[in-house]
């Protein structure tokens, strides 16, 4: 009778061996232990008399911030602007700065896979682990205050995101291109500009479209830290507890990002 | 072909015009009219960022001091601060990781229109939009105000934001199951929960852990910055040591930031290539 194979037991068929379900279950109860002890800390650290009292601070502070106070409408215009600006000139200054940190980083591109790989390698992965807030943080520190800092802070967090988004992009060519452009005798920089740059453009526009939309909700918050835009009201507000106001602010955030979303969905349908 | 001599004609009127590359855009007015507005948007964009270059002349020498202070970092003055931090940073990202995955998997579900009845569906999508579309900042900043200072608001604000990113690429991984597999053990007569259990849960397994392993790599960055309104974790270690100008100990934390970063992304590349 080939219908019934014993494979785990009397039971019949069984998806794992009885040693896979032992793993199984042993990594299960290393899983569950971990948890409960990380569990355990937080629940140490924290006042539960204030978590069993947030049913009550939560609608206190919604009937506060109900309804939005409207006419503070008019002094967001400006850190709108700002915001918009840091977000934009943010993401165009670090793709200047990608582009030739993913040219060093793809393998059939860089001129030493030895040294300069690594280094461009390096540079990706460090602007890429540390968040915009903390290099907004840094850059107050070092130039004070302002959509400037705001706006490297922005910058220099997207470089890392771009030339590895970009450097995957290069990787990825068609070689028969770049050998036909190299047949007819092209230099270097020639085949860079009429083999290897028409192939990643469509990547190129959709990689800074889609940065650009992330740059939009990362420069709302910058303010936080004295960057400048948006986050500058909402700490404001904060800190006076003008509830009403932060609801409008929080309000406008949501449209920008939607209104950001659109546009970036839009614009990479057109292009790819 | 026509029997003119080379002489007759000049060499360019042979061949023809000269071969331009294609404009990008090929449109002319659209062309000129966008970078028109292009340029136009710079200028203001520019002029309105106000620099106060002695500032900025001033903080280059602090910001060679930071640079500097990153080839020297000082691990050991101030070591119990940075250790309770990253302690408090790693237990955050572990435990809103899990509880962020446990409740994705049914928001995922119902959020994958194949599976799910329609209201089901509409709910669970508008859950995920609401997570994706507010900031983690922003969500930590309200979580702190309604559940005081601590790692509780910075817990709940991952596992929040966990929801929005996973759900949305596990309900999307699951319309793009194969059917077939779905169907064959519908046949057999199983449960729901069964169906469930072995014709989709095994194909969408790898995906589901390879994204796991990445969400716990953002949850880490995410976590690091998260003290800085009060949620929890190393970030008011950092922002502490930023206002009192001692970068060689934020270096110190940076670079420890940055090593367990890269630890974790060469982690999940191992445990993505090992299950997909």
């Amino acid at each position: 009778m080939p219908v019934v194979q014993n494979h785990g037991g009397p039971n019949g068929w069984k998806l794992h061996t009885t040693r896979q379900s032992m793993v199984r279950w042993f990594c299960w109860l290393l899983g569950v232990a971990i948890f409960l002890y990380c569990w355990n800390v937080i629940s140490e650290a924290t006042t539960w008399f204030f978590v069993w009292d947030s049913p009550r601070i939560a609608g206190d502070i919604g009937g506060r911030a109900m309804p939005p106070k409207w006419e503070y409408i008019d002094k967001l215009w400006e850190p709108i602007w700002d915001t918009l600006n840091m977000a934009t000139l943010g993401t165009i200054l670090a793709l200047i700065m990608a582009v030739p940190v993913a040219f060093l980083a793809a393998r059939n591109t860089t001129p030493n896979a030895y040294i300069i790989r690594p280094i461009a390698l390096f540079i990706i992965v460090a602007t890429r682990s540390i968040n915009s807030l903390i290099w907004a943080l840094l850059l107050v520190a070092i130039i004070g205050p302002g959509v400037l800092a705001g706006t490297v802070a922005i910058a220099i967090r997207s470089i890392g995101f771009c030339a590895k988004l970009l450097y995957e992009a290069i990787e990825e060519i068609d070689v028969k291109q770049v050998e036909a452009v190299t047949a007819t005798g092209a230099s270097r920089w020639q085949v860079m500009a009429y083999a290897i740059v028409p192939q990643i453009a469509p990547a190129f526009a959709g990689i800074s479209v889609f940065r650009w939309d992330i740059n939009i909700r990362e420069s709302t918050v910058l303010g936080l830290v004295g960057a400048g835009g948006i986050g500058l009201q909402l700490q404001g507000s904060l800190n006076t507890l003008a509830w009403n106001q932060v609801a409008l602010i929080l309000l406008v955030i949501l449209v920008a990002v939607v209104i950001s979303e659109w546009v970036s969905a839009k614009v990479r349908g057109a292009i790819i | 072909m026509s029997t003119a001599t080379l002489s007759d004609v000049g060499l360019d009127d042979r061949l023809g015009r000269a071969w331009k590359k294609p404009h990008f855009i090929t449109n002319p007015v659209l062309r000129y009219a966008l970078l028109g507005v292009t340029i136009i948007y710079l200028y203001l964009a520019v002029n309105s960022i106000e620099v106060n270059w002695a500032r900025v002349s001033e903080g280059l020498v602090r910001g060679w001091e930071f640079v500097k202070a990153f080839g020297n970092p000082d691990f050991t003055s101030r070591w119990t601060d940075i250790r309770e931090g990253m302690i408090e940073s790693i237990i955050i990202t572990i435990a809103s990781t899990v509880v962020g995955i446990a409740i994705s998997i049914p928001i995922g579900l119902g959020a994958a229109r194949n599976i799910a009845p329609l209201p089901v569906y509409i709910i669970c999508r508008a859950i995920v939009a609401i997570s994706r579309a507010l900031n983690e900042i922003i969500v930590a900043i309200l979580m702190v105000a309604i559940f005081g200072f601590g790692p509780l608001a910075g817990f709940i604000t991952l596992s929040f934001a966990t929801i929005g990113f996973l759900s949305k690429l596990l309900a999307e991984e699951i319309e793009d199951m194969s059917r077939v597999q779905a169907e064959a053990i519908q046949a057999t007569g199983s449960s729901w929960l069964q169906w469930i259990n072995y014709g989709v849960q095994p194909q969408v397994m790898p995906r589901l852990i390879g994204l796991s392993i990445y969400r716990l790599d953002i949850n880490f960055r995410e976590s690091a910055v998260l003290g800085l309104v009060g949620a929890g974790g190393i970030g008011a270690t950092l922002n502490t040591a930023f206002d009192r100008y001692e970068f060689d100990t934020a270096a110190a934390i940076l670079i420890i930031i940055i090593v367990i970063v890269m630890a974790l992304e060469y982690l999940s590349g191992v445990i993505r290539a090992r299950v997909q």
